[in-house]
């Protein structure tokens, strides 16, 4: 966990009393609604079809159990008894009213959280790694980068008012669990022969309308120079990203237009100016952020205790453990991923009752930690071994055991047009039926690891075109139809999924996503041939036939 | 900002001013005087101008009311008003799915 200092506090205790004064203000008729929306953007506040919507950033995706605790008291109290959790490790309440934000806020500032920068043309909520500073294969823990990101970027007055959003992805292993190619910059940490530690920088990356995969620009920047190197980036894009249209405004574009060795050579144009500054990151200062990052007392514990293997003649705990256990750096432990994707679920929500569940869990077998995942899940991420089937069978009560992690019915799905006023069909419904069409464990392990996700519109919030199976809902004159793309993958070999072929309507797109999976089935070339291989090899083709064939 | 009522007004049928509630986002409707959560209680124009005037009415209410827009509406034939796209039918009916019960 992050001890946040006086400074921060200050920061969002202030912004609470301000903003109370801003709905106070609102509620009397002093600001019209012109004046007080980029107010409430400000703290992550949005109105939506049915109320006002408050999202809540959830730095480097790391919560304490207190934390989640105030989380489920928000929901209970301001809202309708649950929140959920999205792709850029926030959560948000989709029931609020305007005269309850103030006190809302003022209940999160009590555990250090906010809405600050979750919406507005500023740089958002930093990402990263859910198994930041557990993971065996890790180079260091990318929180201490990403916290030195969340200082620098919070309020900065230069970069509050971009031409568009800005988000950053950071990671520190090879595999990349954070996404970051989708990122407007995502830095991976690397370390050279010379045994330094630097960050490959990628840029443009981003999805929506246009989608693009990010663009190295430097293959190692000295970590010294990291923030200089960023604060370069985002000159250059806030000198020449375009403010004339909305949709060409992202950075992604800019290096499209631009090209990118153009982009790349102002860039460091720029950096040349600037590096070695007020920005040079000294040894000391790195040091300083790290120290505050506290971490467990970790017993000595061999792996592979004996109360494992008493279990494991339990099927439903191996299956559940085999999808959602992962390897610890220290021995005897584990990291647990919390499913929350229970058949006919909503991806990503979870009720006030299960944050205080979990919040307990985490105290007793986690150290008070948890994390939330960019696939909308939550993860205990210091569990002891020998303490698995215990937590599974307290998991598996509070519907928090589906053992579907990495699997199809691990579904990354947007709230779509059920809740949100940009959408044009809804995800939820979608995500619900194929979870129970997949929801047999047997078949779901036949199947074997393959990600969807839905997105109810082009502004792809549940990242569509990076889905194994993407699906994006459109509107057909007044009727809502799905466009599907396969073969997009989010992880370090980052690709675009491509077009299957003509939109279906809602009632045939479960129908489509069988006899997609079907086709694979039949076609893959051995069982450990994942889906994404096996479109890699064949193409479309062979599920546009299938697909098409009767339709 | 373009004001709405500023931009060209096309409606193609039945139609009603919506927006959402300040101090609590809730749905409501234009009534010949005033506000309503109820659709059943909406004025519903069928021309150009008469949309134009009820936006401006809606949009003179800064207070009580956030982004007035014009949304189309289907009416039977014993005058009950219904949502005219998917949209307004969620606005109206609200989600689509169960939602967790409180606890």
């Amino acid at each position: 966990m992050y001890a946040h200092d006086e400074l921060d506090r200050v920061l969002v205790n202030e912004r609470v009393t301000e903003f109370r004064d801003q709905v106070r203000r609102r509620l009397s008729g002093e600001l019209t609604e012109d004046e007080f929306k980029s107010l409430r953007l400000m703290n992550g506040i949005y109105l939506q079809l049915h109320a006002y919507m408050l999202r809540i950033a959830i730095p480097y995706g790391t919560l304490s159990s207190a934390q989640m605790r105030k989380l489920a008291y928000v929901a209970r109290r301001f809202d309708r008894g649950y929140g959920h959790f999205t792709t850029r490790q926030n959560i948000q309440f989709h029931w609020h009213k305007l005269a309850d934000l103030p006190d809302s806020l003022a209940a999160l500032a009590e555990v250090g959280l906010h809405g600050i920068q979750t919406s507005g043309n500023c740089v958002r909520n930093i990402t990263t790694d859910q198994l930041a500073g557990v993971a065996p294969d890790e180079i260091e823990d990318p929180r201490i980068w990403a916290e030195l990101f969340r200082q620098y970027t919070t309020l900065h007055p230069e970069f509050s008012f971009l031409p568009r959003k800005f988000k950053i992805a950071v990671i520190a292993t090879p595999q990349d669990r954070a996404a970051i190619k989708i990122h407007d910059i995502g830095v991976a940490l690397h370390r050279n022969a010379a045994g330094e530690t630097g960050f490959e920088v990628m840029v443009g990356g981003g999805l929506g309308r246009s989608p693009f995969i990010a663009k190295v620009i430097n293959p190692f920047v000295p970590r010294r120079d990291i923030l200089s190197y960023i604060e370069a980036v985002l000159r250059v894009y806030n000198q020449y990203g375009r403010r004339d249209n909305l949709f060409k405004a992202r950075i992604k574009i800019l290096v499209h237009e631009l090209g990118v060795a153009k982009f790349t050579e102002e860039v460091e144009a720029e950096f040349r100016q600037i590096r070695g500054g007020a920005l040079a990151l000294d040894d000391e200062v790195v040091a300083d952020i790290a120290a505050r990052f506290s971490y467990p007392a970790y017993e000595k514990l061999a792996d592979a205790p004996p109360e494992l293997a008493r279990a494991a003649n339990d099927e439903r705990f191996s299956a559940w453990r085999r999808n959602s256990v992962a390897r610890h750096k220290v021995p005897g432990y584990a990291v647990v991923t919390l499913s929350l994707k229970p058949t006919g679920g909503t991806p990503g929500d979870a009720t006030a009752a299960q944050m205080e569940t979990i919040a307990g869990l985490a105290d007793r077998y986690s150290f008070g930690e948890i994390r939330v995942a960019h696939e909308q899940n939550l993860v205990l991420p210091h569990v002891a071994q020998r303490d698995l089937p215990v937590l599974w069978r307290a998991l598996d009560a509070a519907g928090l055991a589906t053992p579907n992690v990495g699997l199809i019915s691990d579904i990354i799905s947007c709230p779509g047009l059920d809740y949100c006023s940009l959408s044009n069909a809804r995800s939820i419904p979608i995500a619900q039926e194929l979870t129970r069409r997949f929801a047999d464990p047997q078949l779901a392990t036949l199947i074997g690891r393959l990600h969807i996700n839905i997105s109810g519109c082009i502004n792809a919030c549940g990242h569509h075109h990076i889905g194994h199976i993407g699906i994006l809902g459109v509107d057909k004159n007044g009727e809502e139809f799905y466009q599907i793309t396969l073969g997009g993958r989010a992880d370090e070999g980052a690709v675009l999924g491509h077009l299957l072929g003509p939109a279906v309507p809602f009632d045939q797109v479960a129908d489509v996503i069988e006899d997609i999976v079907e086709t694979y089935l039949d076609l893959r070339q051995a069982p450990d041939e994942l889906f994404v291989q096996t479109v890699e090899r064949l193409g479309v083709t062979p599920f546009k036939e299938r697909v098409y064939a009767t339709r | 900002m373009t004001s709405p009522l500023q931009q060209k007004i096309k409606i193609a049928g039945p139609s009603v001013v919506t927006a959402n509630r300040t101090h609590d986002g809730v749905v409501i409707w234009r009534t010949a005087s005033g506000w309503s959560t109820a659709l059943a209680d909406a004025a519903v124009v069928r021309i150009a101008d008469e949309a134009r005037a009820l936006l401006g009415a809606a949009l003179a209410d800064d207070i009580g009311a956030v982004g007035p827009y014009i949304a189309p509406v289907e009416i039977a034939a014993d005058g009950t008003i219904s949502p005219g796209n998917l949209r307004e039918r969620i606005r109206v009916g609200g989600v689509t799915i169960t939602l967790p019960a409180m606890a």
